[in-house]
């Protein structure tokens, strides 16, 4: 039962983390329609970017975190205006083979520059591991979903709360009734790309502080479309959700069917929940005749 | 189009090649091709041969995403399976005009099972289905040891025609091309049947097809069977060029270089599919060719290949998207046209 509870925690503890690079893609695509492949290489860019001005330029790790922020947002806007808005108005799956293409070209440069090796930037957050009962947690799994948390819960707030979250929200569903309400649709769609690319650098910077960091990062990120799929693609609440949930199966699974089962078990997931439920737990049901 | 071309009965007019000038050209480029181990050195017969792999690779996914629109992310993996199919019929002692059709087969039948998630869905999550079925079969790849030998990879014995051993480049090239030349054809051929013309209406505007009595779900899995069964023949052919194999070959990687060749060659046509994958394979040649001279000056160089590769790959398909969405096919089209109007434009 101890075993069951472990296995629990520790996959919903990762999960927290995971939702925080599902919450990276579905700004994306909520915001934009655009489905991000490169969501992985964003994230890992910004951990580099990290360990970059942390170890390499030995700043203070906060101070290197707020410069891998800044720099991340400043590429999704070159991104925004190179890539996605010659391509505004192209077939879905031009724009999502362009970030396919944007995926390859971070992961090859990061590659170039940085090589294969694995590195150990310096952790934002306190290492105590945590006993509970004869349940240990590793300190950095809890800081990073305390983090996580935070932030997912932040984003729900300015999404409801705040002005510039709900012209986001109102870009998001109507574009045209929202230009003609008066908000700078371009502006927006750009803000979605900042807002991702900052969310993806927490989530990378936190992992590559506490598992290293190498170009296999990115891969990480793929397990997350399981995730997205499972939650719905357009749902931010179902992409929190279904993190969790598969962080914990994912636990389960290595934990019961030995490591292995982790590089395959999201992905038979998500085959399932395309067959059976396409839409997901959350996903706005749109009536399509296949 | 040429001058002088008239077309005064049907079967004219939806004749391959449509002129004898055309006929003729075709036939000079085939002759060409079939005596090229009579008079190309070594290095231009091994890459020769990458080539026509990818050519028949890159033909199948053209059918798959070009001609029917549905985008495929594990084509790399069905080449996976036809690689594993050949290897493992082989050891059974099985000739290759049997395993190659096998492992087209085979990897056929497994992309109908790849493709049934478009049942339900289709465009970006369809994009993520096949991602998932390309992880849950380099899983198999890695893990089925007594079939794809693990990780360490497997040996493929090589092709025997009646004691003719196929062995080295030159002689592999026929297998290569003879192959690369029939599937070719055929995918050219499939373009002006009800089938290749019911997976270009899915394409522009599936409910519109489905009402002039197109049959979407079968359609949808010929394509995917037809894609496959390409990757399959190449996988296979892969296998007897290379005589060994391992599971690192048939990475992510594998899948958005072929996405690559198609979008650059031009989605949809055959033609495209060949320009794509010559060019995809120039490319890093190209750039090896660099690094090489450039190592005296810069040491280190070398190390900086492969990443450099994924950064060119993923800068063509942005450049191409943009700048050109038809690829090479169009710029070719457009050479021609300008030649067969010279004097005059346009």
């Amino acid at each position: 039962m101890s075993e069951f509870l472990e296995y629990s925690l520790l996959g919903l503890f990762s999960g927290g983390v995971t939702a925080l690079i599902a919450l990276s893609f579905v700004l994306i695509y909520k915001g934009t329609g655009v489905v991000n492949f490169a969501v992985g290489e964003f994230m890992m860019l910004g951990a580099y970017l990290y360990y970059l001005g942390s170890v390499t330029y030995a700043l203070a790790p906060w101070v290197a975190f707020v410069l891998a922020l800044l720099g991340i947002a400043g590429l999704a806007v070159v991104v925004e205006r190179a890539v996605l808005c010659p391509l505004s108005g192209q077939p879905a799956v031009s724009v999502m083979m362009a970030t396919i293409g944007m995926a390859s070209i971070i992961h090859g440069g990061v590659e170039a520059v940085w090589g294969g090796d694995t590195y150990s930037p310096p952790t934002l957050l306190p290492r105590t591991p945590l006993a509970m009962g004869e349940i240990l947690i590793p300190g950095t799994m809890l800081g990073n979903f305390a983090v996580a948390a935070l932030l997912i819960a932040a984003f729900l707030a300015f999404f409801r709360y705040s002005k510039t979250g709900i012209a986001l929200r109102a870009t998001a569903s109507d574009p045209v009734t929202a230009a003609t309400l008066g908000i700078n649709i371009n502006y927006s769609q750009r803000l979605t790309w900042v807002l991702s690319g900052l969310v993806g650098t927490v989530a990378g910077v936190l992992i590559a502080s506490s598992a290293g960091l190498s170009p296999l990062l990115a891969a990480a990120a793929l397990s997350v479309f399981a995730a997205i799929i499972l939650g719905g693609l357009d749902s931010i609440l179902g992409a929190i959700v279904a993190s969790l949930l598969i962080g914990w199966v994912e636990a389960l699974g290595a934990g019961y069917l030995g490591g292995k089962s982790r590089d395959v078990l999201p992905f038979v997931l998500v085959l399932a929940v395309l067959v059976f439920k396409p839409h997901g737990m959350f996903g706005t049901r749109t009536i399509e005749r296949l | 189009m040429r001058t002088a071309v008239f077309h005064e009965t049907f079967a004219s007019e939806e004749r391959m090649w449509d002129s004898s000038t055309a006929r003729r050209w075709m036939l000079a480029f085939t002759l060409c091709l079939f005596s090229m181990p009579f008079w190309g050195s070594d290095y231009v017969l091994a890459m020769a041969c990458i080539v026509g792999i990818h050519v028949i690779a890159t033909l199948g996914l053209n059918l798959t995403t070009g001609n029917a629109g549905l985008i495929s992310l594990c084509h790399g993996a069905f080449l996976g399976v036809g690689c594993y199919t050949v290897a493992w019929a082989a050891r059974q002692g099985l000739p290759f005009y049997v395993t190659l059709p096998l492992a087209g087969l085979v990897t056929g039948l497994l992309g109908i099972v790849v493709g049934l998630p478009s049942l339900r869905v289709k465009g970006v999550y369809l994009a993520i289905a096949t991602l998932a079925a390309h992880f849950i079969l380099t899983f198999f790849f890695r893990e089925w040891e007594s079939v794809t030998g693990g990780v360490p990879g497997t040996k493929i014995p090589r092709a025997n025609l009646f004691g003719f051993e196929f062995i080295g480049d030159r002689r592999n090239f026929y297998l290569i091309f003879f192959c690369a030349f029939i599937l070719a054809m055929a995918a050219r051929n499939l373009a002006r049947t009800h089938i290749g013309r019911a997976l270009v209406a899915v394409r522009d505007r599936d409910i519109s097809a489905e009402i002039l009595g197109v049959h979407l779900l079968r359609t949808k899995l010929t394509a995917f069977a037809l894609g496959a069964f390409y990757a399959g023949v190449a996988g296979g052919l892969l296998g007897y060029f290379y005589g060994a194999i391992t599971p690192d070959y048939f990475v992510l990687t594998l899948s958005v270089y072929y996405l690559a060749a198609i979008i650059v060659g031009g989605l949809g046509t055959v033609l495209g599919s060949v320009l794509g994958a010559l060019f995809m394979t120039f490319v890093p040649e190209a750039l090896r060719l660099l690094a090489h001279t450039s190592s005296q000056w810069f040491p280190g160089v070398a190390g900086l290949l492969l990443p450099m590769g994924q950064v060119v790959f993923g800068l063509l398909i942005i450049v191409f998207l943009i700048f050109e969405p038809h690829g090479l096919a169009a710029i070719w089209a457009r050479m021609r046209r300008v030649f067969h109007l010279w004097p005059f434009k346009t």
